[in-house]
């Protein structure tokens, strides 16, 4: 089937800081399935889809799968409000569909596959860190009814990314890293960043607007940060090739769009505060997280972008010393872990609502694994000095090495206002063969999720999503008012008593020693009976001392 | 604390009872010409025992163990309650409570199981019934007595179940004692025992480990069956000594008993090392803890060996007063004034 083939190029933003957020890779698959119901399309054609990932979600009846992962933290107060963002470590969540009787086995079988192609330890996803939340992670995708016993989510916040990830990520997309935007994803320079994550989004969407035919949507989303303020690299100025060193030379063939988008929103309006090289295609203006931005729009594919040495190097240039202050966001939020020693702790989450005059609802997710016995009736929550009681609270204990805890609450953040929600926990200890290589780096606790609606500053008018479809599924937004955000705190890093490690003989031998002493004293006591002592003769060893004290002189024993 | 008092209560009264019995077996045993012509001085007189009730009771109640679980809030008191109540009952003769009281004790942590033996010898020479193996009545006595408890038992387990409408519970809780799957630091032998275990050996250790609770108690009724209140006294020390999660509230319980005994003063060999030794740990205990947990200046294995320490303490104190116990029962039946042969004074020892 002809219709319906699009895919979408990577596309670039730059904004005005010195971030680079990569657009995503957009591949719409025709499907064979029925027109009209939640009858997911079998994957047959593999031109643009990659084959790994179709054969994986038919096998094993997956519908919607959703994979990040990253390294680094993104920092919220100094690079603005993240566009997607991901928890360090792997992030792994997935909505089978209902059709799958055996969810756990399937989830197990998909994580070992998932850890298999992307070269990452997701083969450590098991009970012990998996969870099933309620009320977060609803499908991004169509979805017919949402049970949440179909959804899965697991996070590994040990896991570290670099180039063995990235080469499998890069090799799903259809040109390879050989064309298109691709080229410039060069692992050294990827790598060489305070953020960088890369994640992998598989959703069914509706084909058009009358949504009559079902498609599959792979997005891949790569995000890095380069910041070239705190490298000492001291100026702003940014271009393609100071960053990636190489600049773009083609477009991949297989793409029917491929557009790099430059944030050159002015601030306090004023223009003319940076300059973009070469000139862009077009400028685009959009409500993007609710505030009013203007794009520079570089499309790939019109002829009369590249040169005639058949490079493109976009550059960026300030005009004027620009201050380093970013707009505080609506909506963010921080985790820390109080409290001393290693018997007890305290978990303490801050979230701020930064907006003057809208409160709004937020649900946090928070997984903590089962080590950390969490006390959940010290869990408080204080907002502007006053209790403030969730509507909505959803916790599952721990069982000791089997499950982690889950809490899941709904809470109403009021304007303005920092809320502060603690729980205190025990520190268990473990058996000596659990603790890591590094027994004292200490046990790491995953990030906890914030999805929130926030609603925006400035008004947004609907997003025409066939007119830039890759922009819409860049910054979506499901109504005017307000936009959706999930938010991830940071992880947690605590100690835990450790035993000493290099003791089991001696530990087992002490011990049995002690157990010995007690038996052999109450043997002793139970079989044998208390009698006169008689005078013996001695034995030999008493008659050669006898002899030899006859020859000293001295009186025999 | 309302448990501490009723315990300390349920004990002043058993005692008293105790010691009615122990007069009547003493003039019994007199008149029958069974104690040797010269042990007036080993024999109880009333006026050393008058106050031993009372000092069982303050021994308790003062204990600064008992003092601790009760600050901590721990249900170890509420054990300590029911089995000093079943105590009471089964001094008291009264097979049907006592039954019931087991029953409860043993449905909270499994050890006082163990508890039945000498609970069923007491009751066997209250009714003048001997113990032999042939005999009828005795059999017939111990099943009567095994069936109140084991049915007692049942039907606290079922009500259990009524209330949870799962049998859930037995692997949570019977389940957890067996298999020891949490590590917490305790002043017991096993959590470090098991966090330093091989995988491979973990469970015939722990079958090791909780086969060592329940098996004195044959080899002990067997000696001590003509003294079940000491056999008792001997087997609670080693449930709160080998169990699985022991607490210093179980130490206090078996403590409590010391002043019953104290007519075995002369013949401890050790008790002045001992209770340095039981002090000291005491004392080291909560320090040692800080220098490994809040400190960091000290690891697990300081802990571990004031751990080692104490334990090796009480099972010394136990078997002192175990060997004192059996000498003076030696030396009522063979005389004070032991001579040998050739009529120098005589050594005893152990053969």
């Amino acid at each position: 089937e002809a219709s319906g083939i699009g895919r979408d190029h990577p596309c670039g933003s730059f904004p005005t800081h010195n971030t680079l957020r990569f657009c995503e890779a957009l591949a719409l698959l025709p499907g064979c399935g029925q027109a009209w119901g939640l009858t997911l399309p079998t994957v047959s054609h593999y031109r643009l889809f990659p084959k790994a990932l179709g054969r994986l979600v038919a096998a094993l009846g997956v519908r919607e799968l959703h994979l990040a992962l990253t390294q680094g933290f993104w920092r919220t107060r100094y690079w603005g409000q993240p566009p997607l963002q991901a928890p360090a470590g792997a992030e792994l969540w997935v909505w089978f569909q209902p059709t799958v009787t055996d969810v756990d086995k399937a989830w197990k079988e998909l994580s070992n596959i998932l850890s298999g192609i992307f070269c990452a330890s997701l083969n450590f996803i098991d009970s012990t860190n998996t969870v099933i939340p309620t009320a977060s992670f609803k499908p991004l995708g169509l979805a017919n009814g949402t049970d949440h016993h179909l959804l899965r989510y697991a996070v590994l916040p040990r896991e570290v990314v670099c180039t063995e990830n990235l080469t499998p990520w890069k090799k799903l997309l259809p040109c390879g890293s050989k064309a298109g935007l691709a080229v410039l994803l060069k692992a050294e320079r990827l790598f060489h960043s305070s953020y960088h994550s890369q994640a992998v989004h598989i959703r069914p969407i509706c084909r058009d607007a009358s949504c009559l035919a079902v498609s599959w949507e792979l997005r891949q989303t790569l995000t890095v940060v380069f910041d070239f303020f705190s490298s000492g690299q001291g100026k702003k100025d940014w271009s393609l090739f100071k960053m990636f060193s190489r600049t773009l030379t083609d477009t991949c063939p297989l793409a029917s769009q491929s557009k790099v988008y430059v944030d050159i929103s002015p601030k306090n309006k004023e223009k003319e505060l940076l300059e973009v090289s070469p000139a862009p295609t077009s400028v685009h203006e959009a409500i993007v997280q609710g505030d009013k931005k203007t794009y520079a729009v570089y499309d790939l594919l019109s002829p009369s972008l590249f040169n005639t040495s058949r490079s493109l190097n976009v550059q960026l240039k300030w005009k004027r010393p620009q201050d380093t202050e970013m707009p505080i966001p609506t909506l963010h939020a921080q985790r820390y872990v109080g409290g001393y020693g290693l018997q007890t702790g305290e978990i303490c989450t801050l979230i701020y609502n930064t907006h003057p005059y809208r409160a709004f609802p937020v649900i946090l997710l928070e997984t903590v694994p089962w080590y950390l016995r969490l006390y959940v009736h010290t869990l408080t929550i204080i907002t502007k000095g006053k209790e403030n009681k969730p509507s909505y609270i959803h916790y599952q204990p721990a069982q000791d090495r089997r499950r982690p805890h889950l809490l899941e609450m709904l809470i109403q953040l009021p304007a303005n206002s920092v809320t502060k929600i603690t729980i205190q926990f025990e520190r268990a200890l473990l058996k000596w063969t659990e603790y890591p290589p590094d027994p004292n780096h200490g046990f790491y606790v995953g990030s906890s999720v914030l999805s929130a609606l926030v609603p925006s500053v400035t008004a947004m008018k609907d997003m025409d999503v066939e007119q830039s479809p890759l922009f819409a599924s860049l910054f979506p937004s499901s109504d005017g008012s307000s936009y959706f955000v999930r938010l991830y705190t940071e992880p947690l890093l605590v100690n835990l008593p450790t035993p000493d490690f290099s003791m089991p003989y001696n530990v087992i031998c002490l011990t049995c020693t002690v157990v010995a002493v007690c038996y052999g004293s109450f043997y002793n006591l139970l079989t044998r009976t208390f009698h006169v002592e008689e005078p013996s003769r001695g034995g030999l060893a008493k008659r050669l001392a006898n002899v030899i004290r006859k020859l000293r002189g001295v009186p025999p024993l | 604390m309302i448990t501490d008092v009723l315990t300390a209560v349920a004990l002043y009264l058993a005692i008293q009872d105790f010691n009615k019995v122990v007069f009547k077996k003493q003039k019994l045993l007199i008149e029958l010409d069974k104690y040797a012509p010269d042990v007036a001085e080993l024999i109880q007189t009333p006026m050393e025992m008058h106050y031993i009730p009372l000092k069982v009771a303050l021994f308790y109640l003062l204990n600064p163990y008992t003092v601790m679980s009760c600050v901590a809030k721990s249900t170890c008191t509420i054990n300590n309650s029911v089995i000093a109540f079943f105590i009471l009952a089964t001094i008291k003769g009264s097979a049907f409570l006592s039954a019931v009281f087991l029953a409860l004790a043993t449905y909270q942590s499994l050890y006082p199981l163990t508890l039945f033996a000498p609970a069923l010898l007491y009751l066997l020479q209250r009714q003048f019934i001997p113990i032999k193996l042939k005999s009828k009545s005795f059999w017939l006595y111990t099943m009567q007595y095994a069936s109140l408890y084991l049915c007692s038992l049942v039907v606290i387990i079922c009500l259990s179940f009524f209330l949870l409408n799962s049998w859930d519970f037995i692997p949570s809780v019977y389940g957890f004692i067996l298999s020891v799957p949490d590590l917490t630091p305790n002043i017991g032998l096993f959590w470090y025992f098991f966090a330093e275990m091989f995988e491979h050996f973990s469970l015939f250790f722990v079958c090791v480990f909780q086969i060592n609770v329940f098996f004195y108690t044959i080899p002990l009724a067997i000696k001590l069956k003509e003294h079940p209140v000491f056999f008792m006294f001997v087997q609670l020390a080693i449930i709160s000594i080998f169990k699985s999660y022991p607490t210093v509230g179980d130490v206090a319980l078996y403590m409590a008993f010391l002043p019953v005994w104290s007519h075995l003063y002369r013949f401890l060999r050790n008790i002045f090392i001992l209770s340095c030794v039981l002090i000291f740990c005491s004392f080291l205990f909560p320090v040692l803890w800080h220098l490994w947990i809040y400190a960091g200046s000290a690891n697990s294995n300081f802990y571990y060996a004031i751990t080692l320490t104490f334990n090796i303490g009480q099972i010394l104190l136990i078997s002192d007063y175990f060997y004192a116990f059996l000498r003076r029962e030696y030396y009522l039946t063979h005389g004070l004034h032991l001579t040998r042969q050739d009529g120098t004074e005589a050594m005893l020892v152990l053969k």
